[in-house]
């Protein structure tokens, strides 16, 4: 009976995406289900379209901006936060405010940040946002690592003659790999996923890929949405998959191991 | 004289408003195992971290082989340090732990290997090189930390409560372990602890601090048999404390009425009120009447096994411990009359503590 019950809360979970793979090979151009066939037209269609070639390049650029940005800052703050005495809530609370500002007020305000600097045409305004996008991610996944860290072990690094920097990159580093690496994961996701910001700053040369998508769908019904969701969901799950197997994460993504 | 290895002048060190060390002056000598000894907030690890440059002085001067270090941060100080927390990385091998320091030297690969092992050999964990930390008990994880602050030669050994995470048993044979490490490798220590035993046992010399300030400094035997203060005498061992008058150069007549007879107590002026202190292993349970011999009545009793620990009430209403050996005489009970001899040389006179001076 619960056996069951979980079976059709897991089959409700999943049964979107089961949607979107299936349709996915649909020869006919249009998003119906169960598909009337097989073929790989639609992942043809999604790899020569020039705008979603552009989006690819634009979301990888602009992730890869936000991430080099995103992780040494975070990473010092979520550390500054975890040793920090005074006013340490008072700062946990503005690092982590992006998450509970809607998407649309943040996108709102980048635009009109964007338009007053003249950036609008650049990914700049775009790598910013996901850089304030990200960072709550990153800092939370590192200030869980910093926050078991024992501070004697610096000192005892500093007694045995490390500088201030070797230290950090012999003893701290190290220690927090485990945040490190799920902070980069949390960040690269979330950055490749974001939709509701970038749609109000992107322009034709500047969006990204998810912008890209919604743009597409609004103007065509052809199951090429549902071959590049594909992609994502596959490519998405590889990474975490892939994380989970070689790096010790402690089960944060996949699992939890006894 | 032997060279003055560590020197603090005149160090003061404030917390937040708070002086935790007070204008503190303290020589550790050439191979010397110092002991800095005191209740917890007395300012012996902040004396500690003043040495090993983990927090600068408010004020005063830090001096290693007579070079000021003040200004030096710990990384530069070349000292090694054992931590209360063992403070191993959790990361790196036993192995790689010892070779930290050597590492941050730039020592060559060849020479690494040969004195890594060599420092493990010396607390025997040659056959756990390969291991994690966590993979070793806490005795094993103390050794460890002893050889990581050995290995590179430091000119003094800074050790913070090494023994106080470790079980009692354990404590012991490390605590004789230590010593002999020490003394084999004879490098200059300086040792943080809040155990009178442990300071007793290992030291050539003991800091007793009270109050960010060093209360006596002394010899463990000049501390236990001549303690200069009340505070000391308290701490260091168990003892009692007698109020009373002098009568002449070496009598005293205490509350009760009784005179007794002092010996090696100078300058005690006719008519002075005076504070002595005796060790409860110092009073006798006599049959007698004879000198220095007091009537007493038992109040409390605690047996411990190697000895009978008596609590008694004698003239004046002053109470007293009494460590009775065994075999016990008879059976101790509360209410009991006893006579005790209280021998000329096991008083000690208590100066008045700094502060309590009624001046």
């Amino acid at each position: 009976m619960l056996r069951l019950a979980v079976l059709l809360l897991v089959a409700f979970m999943t049964l979107p995406t089961v949607v979107v793979i299936a349709v996915s090979f649909n020869p006919t151009a249009i998003l119906s289900f169960p598909p009337s066939g097989f073929s790989w037209r639609w992942y043809v269609n999604v790899l020569t379209y020039p705008q979603f070639q552009r989006a690819m390049w634009n979301s990888l650029v602009v992730t890869l901006g936000a991430v080099a940005v995103a992780m040494p800052v975070g990473t010092a703050a979520a550390l500054a936060l975890a040793r920090g005495r005074r006013g340490t809530s008072l700062w946990s609370t503005v690092l982590l405010s992006p998450l509970v500002v809607p998407g649309v007020a943040a996108g709102l305000g980048f635009l009109i940040l964007g338009a007053a600097l003249g950036l609008l045409r650049s990914r700049v305004v775009l790598i910013a946002a996901h850089v304030a996008l990200v960072l709550p991610f990153v800092v939370r996944s590192v200030w869980v690592s910093a926050r078991n860290l024992d501070p004697t072990l610096e000192r005892a690094a500093a007694s045995l003659g490390a500088t201030p920097w070797r230290a950090f990159r012999r003893v701290t580093l190290p220690l927090l790999r485990p945040g490190l690496v799920a902070a980069l994961l949390f960040a690269v996701i979330v950055s490749l996923n974001e939709f509701v910001v970038s749609l109000f700053i992107s322009t034709r040369l500047t969006e990204i890929l998810p912008v890209a998508m919604f743009t597409y769908v609004v103007n065509y019904t052809d199951p090429t949405i549902a071959a590049l969701s594909t992609l994502f969901i596959v490519v998405t799950f590889v990474v975490v998959w892939l994380a989970d197997r070689f790096l010790d994460l402690g089960g944060v993504f996949l699992h939890h191991r006894g | 004289m032997a060279r003055a290895v560590v020197e603090l002048v005149g160090c003061t060190r404030d917390y937040a408003g708070v002086r935790a060390v007070a204008d503190l002056d303290l020589t550790v000598h050439e191979g010397e195992l110092l002991s800095l000894l005191g209740p917890s907030g007395c300012g012996k690890t902040t004396t500690l971290n003043l040495i090993a440059g983990f927090v600068p002085p408010t004020a005063g001067r830090v001096r290693i082989d007579g070079q000021d270090v003040t200004e030096r941060p710990a990384h530069q100080r070349g000292l090694g340090m054992v931590f209360q927390s063992y403070a191993l990385f959790p990361h790196l091998s036993v192995f790689e732990n010892v070779a930290f320091g050597l590492r941050e030297r730039r020592v060559p690969r060849a020479d690494i290997e040969r004195r890594v092992r060599a420092a493990l050999a010396l607390v025997r964990l040659d056959a756990r090189a390969e291991h994690r930390p966590s993979q070793l008990s806490g005795g094993m994880q103390q050794r460890v930390a002893l050889a990581r602050a050995l290995v590179y030669e430091p000119r003094v050994l800074l050790l913070d409560e090494p023994l106080a995470a470790l079980d009692k048993k354990l404590r012991e044979e490390m605590r004789s372990e230590l010593r002999e490490i020490q003394r084999s490798v004879g490098i200059t220590t300086v040792f943080v602890t809040h155990d009178q035993a442990e300071a007793l046992g290992l030291s050539d010399r003991i800091a007793v601090m009270r109050g960010g300030r060093i209360e006596q400094l002394g010899t463990p035997r000049e501390i236990y048999e001549r303690p200069a203060t009340r505070f000391v005498a308290e701490f260091i061992g168990a003892s009692s404390v007698l109020r009373g008058q002098a009568t002449a150069v070496d009598r005293v007549r205490l509350p009760g009425g009784e005179t007794v007879r002092v010996v090696g107590i100078d300058g005690l002026r006719e008519g002075e009120a005076v504070e002595l202190a005796i060790r409860p292993e110092r009073v006798r349970v006599t049959g007698e009447a004879a000198d220095n011999v007091v009537d007493a009545r038992v109040v409390g009793v605690v047996y411990q096994g190697v000895q009978t620990e008596v609590t008694v009430e004698i003239g004046g209403g002053q109470r007293l411990l009494v460590f009775v050996p065994e075999p016990v005489p008879a059976a101790l009970a509360a209410g009991q009359a006893l006579r005790l001899h209280l021998p000329p040389t096991a008083f000690m006179r208590l100066n008045p503590a700094p502060g309590e001076a009624g001046r």
